[in-house]
């Protein structure tokens, strides 16, 4: 209390010193006056202004009233440049919107041209209270503090301290739900040796011969009996699959039997954001996410050649079962989608 | 009668008999049953040569005299009709000049001479033929959920989940759908034209595209219940109205309402 008095002053002052400042105030601009403070014409015109946009106003509020009233629901006009649309909505949100735009266009011009326009100084009080309002607000709040006896009464002291020093424990507790640790789950897929490849929506396995070259096939993991993919299992299990020529491809001598009569499967999971790499250019070969234009040559085994990607999209193995269905040969061998802290390379 | 039947026993007569059985067989067959099918063959081999004609003049110096193509011109081998009646009759070949995407414009062959270039490529090397009508009964065979559902995990990246188009890389773009025939859409999903992958019958079934077409048609026929639509392309255009149009109607009120009265 007694620093910011303090502090009072010490502000106090050092307004005074800047009011002793050599600058002088320039005051104000001469008062330029309007043609309708001059001119009673002028000023009779300006009231049939304002007058004019409130009665278009009115008049748009009842066309209002009559296109609820007059217009059927079912009816539907066609406005160049912006297609069919309902007649009915689009004249209620068009008078509606003119008859409150013109009130207030009418009150602003009355303001402008009318009322009076001369420029007023409005001094401003200090903004410290007086020293008796001062004395008071601290005399309540210690008759307060007296009456409700929290000075004598300690059991009470207590009880209140130690129920609010728990209660502001639980936001601890609930951190907890800031776990638990993903673990190996952003490393893991359900793709594993054997698994077949099913297509998006509609679950149905492939053929390579289903596959035509500049196909392209959106794929899940088959699941067993009984079980369905997850939520979690939708954002890191889907795979593009693409037929080229098998002479189109330049991929790493290591990689040259992850692929099967020229067809080939990539995570869909972008390596960057995490985005669905679904854009396939079939003339020239490019996988292209849609979220940053990270582009994957899918010749040399989808490595970025455009965009913010880091790395290649993870590439999955694939082969044939005895029934001639795609399967992947074995899982991911590196996690899919983007970086994360622990992941290794 | 009987004067001819005097000389049945006559050494010739059988044989006789047996040369004006198989004439009058012979003359039969050829009168009576083969006779369309001669006509019809005549007009597709009439049809092919003419769709021959209009290719040397039109398309050869490009994809060369045998439709073999060239270096960057695809070959026209096994592309067959389909790919033929998309790309004429949309106007896309020939192609106006060369830049990143053969654009839609006005078609340069009529539906007859389009039928007869199409005949001709297909006569080269089997591949996809043109729909007809009974197989893009779209409306009987499709089923609107699940056209949606595909088109969105098949489409919907390039095309735009409300089927109005979207950019590629480098100036090329997936066009929008609104507005272009059945059998058109139909073709391209069958052959691939240009950057769009091919979706063949055993990938995406027949029905199953009928399907997607119910859906795109279905988009199509939605009328705006009203407000404007902006093209339904989503977020962007309403954002980029909003931003130059609402604010600055807003700035030109403020400073409207911030100048002085004269």
């Amino acid at each position: 209390m007694n620093d910011s008095l303090q502090g009072g002053h010490e502000s106090a002052e050092h307004q005074s010193s800047t009011a002793l400042s050599p600058l002088t105030d320039p005051g104000l601009p001469p008062h330029v006056y309007r043609r309708a403070d001059t001119e009673p014409r002028a000023a009779k015109k300006a009231e049939r202004q304002v007058a004019i946009l409130f009665i278009l106003s009115a008049v748009s509020t009842i066309a209002f009233v009559a296109s609820f009233v007059g217009i059927r629901k079912d009816a539907f006009i066609f406005i160049p440049l912006f297609g069919s649309t309902q007649a009915q909505q689009l004249a209620l949100g068009m008078t509606l919107a003119l008859s409150l735009f013109l009130i207030g266009a009418g009150a602003v011009h009355w303001a402008k041209t009318l009322m009076p326009d001369h420029e007023v100084i409005q001094e401003r009080h200090e903004l410290r209270s007086s020293d008796e309002d001062r004395q008071g607000v601290i005399e309540v709040f210690r008759e307060g503090a007296e009456a409700a006896g929290l000075g004598r009464r300690s059991l009470i002291k207590r009880s209140l301290l130690g129920s609010i020093g728990l209660i502001s424990l639980t936001p601890i507790l609930l951190l907890r739900d800031l776990g638990p640790l993903p673990g190996k789950q952003l490393e893991t897929t359900n793709w594993e040796a054997g698994r077949r490849l099913v297509t998006d929506p509609d679950r149905k396995p492939l053929k390579a011969s289903d596959l035509q070259v500049g196909a392209v096939a959106h794929i899940l993991p088959e699941m067993p009996e009984g079980s369905e993919l997850t939520l979690n299992d939708m954002v890191k299990d889907p795979v593009i699959l693409v037929r080229l020529r098998p002479e189109d491809f330049n991929l790493p001598t290591d990689r040259k039997d992850w692929v099967h009569e020229g067809i080939i499967a990539f995570s869909k999971i972008c390596s960057h954001m995490g985005c669905a790499v679904g854009l396939y250019e079939q003339q020239t070969h490019h996988l292209l996410c849609p979220c940053h234009q990270s582009t994957f040559d899918v010749e040399t085994g989808a490595q970025v050649i455009f965009g913010p990607s880091a790395r290649a999209l993870p590439q999955l193995a694939i082969t044939i079962d005895s029934e001639g269905y795609l399967i992947a040969k074995q899982g991911f061998m590196e996690p899919v989608g983007p970086s994360f802290w622990e992941r290794s390379s | 009668m009987k004067k001819i039947l005097r000389h049945r026993r006559h050494p010739i007569a059988h044989f006789l008999v047996l040369g004006i059985a198989l004439l009058a067989i012979g003359f039969g067959y050829t009168l009576l049953s083969p006779s369309n099918a001669a006509v019809a063959t005549n007009a597709r081999s009439q049809a092919v040569e003419e769709g021959r004609q209009i290719f040397l003049k039109g398309c050869s110096s490009c994809h060369g005299i045998n439709a073999e193509g060239a270096s960057d011109v695809p070959t026209l081998l096994g592309v067959g009709a389909a790919s033929v009646d998309f790309q004429v009759g949309t106007g896309r070949m020939p192609l106006a000049n060369t830049g990143v995407q053969a654009m839609r414009k006005k078609p340069v062959y009529n539906a007859e001479e389009t039928a007869a270039l199409a005949a001709y490529v297909a006569s080269l090397s089997p591949g996809p033929a043109i729909p007809n009508a009974a197989q893009l009964n779209y409306e009987r065979d499709g089923n609107i959920a699940e056209g949606g559902q595909l088109f969105r995990t098949n489409c919907a990246m390039c095309h735009n989940y409300a089927g109005q188009g979207g950019a590629l890389t480098q100036g090329k773009y997936a066009p929008s759908l609104m507005g272009v025939e059945v059998k058109q859409i139909y073709e391209a999903m069958l052959t691939g034209p240009q950057s769009m992958p091919v979706f063949g019958d055993r990938a995406i079934s027949p029905q199953q595209k009928l399907s997607m077409i119910k859906f795109l048609k279905g988009i199509e026929a939605e009328k705006g219940q009203g407000g404007f639509s902006l093209g339904k392309v989503g977020p962007v255009t309403e954002g980029l109205v909003a931003w130059v149009l609402g604010l600055g109607l807003l700035i030109g009120v403020s400073v409207w309402l911030g100048a002085k009265s004269k």
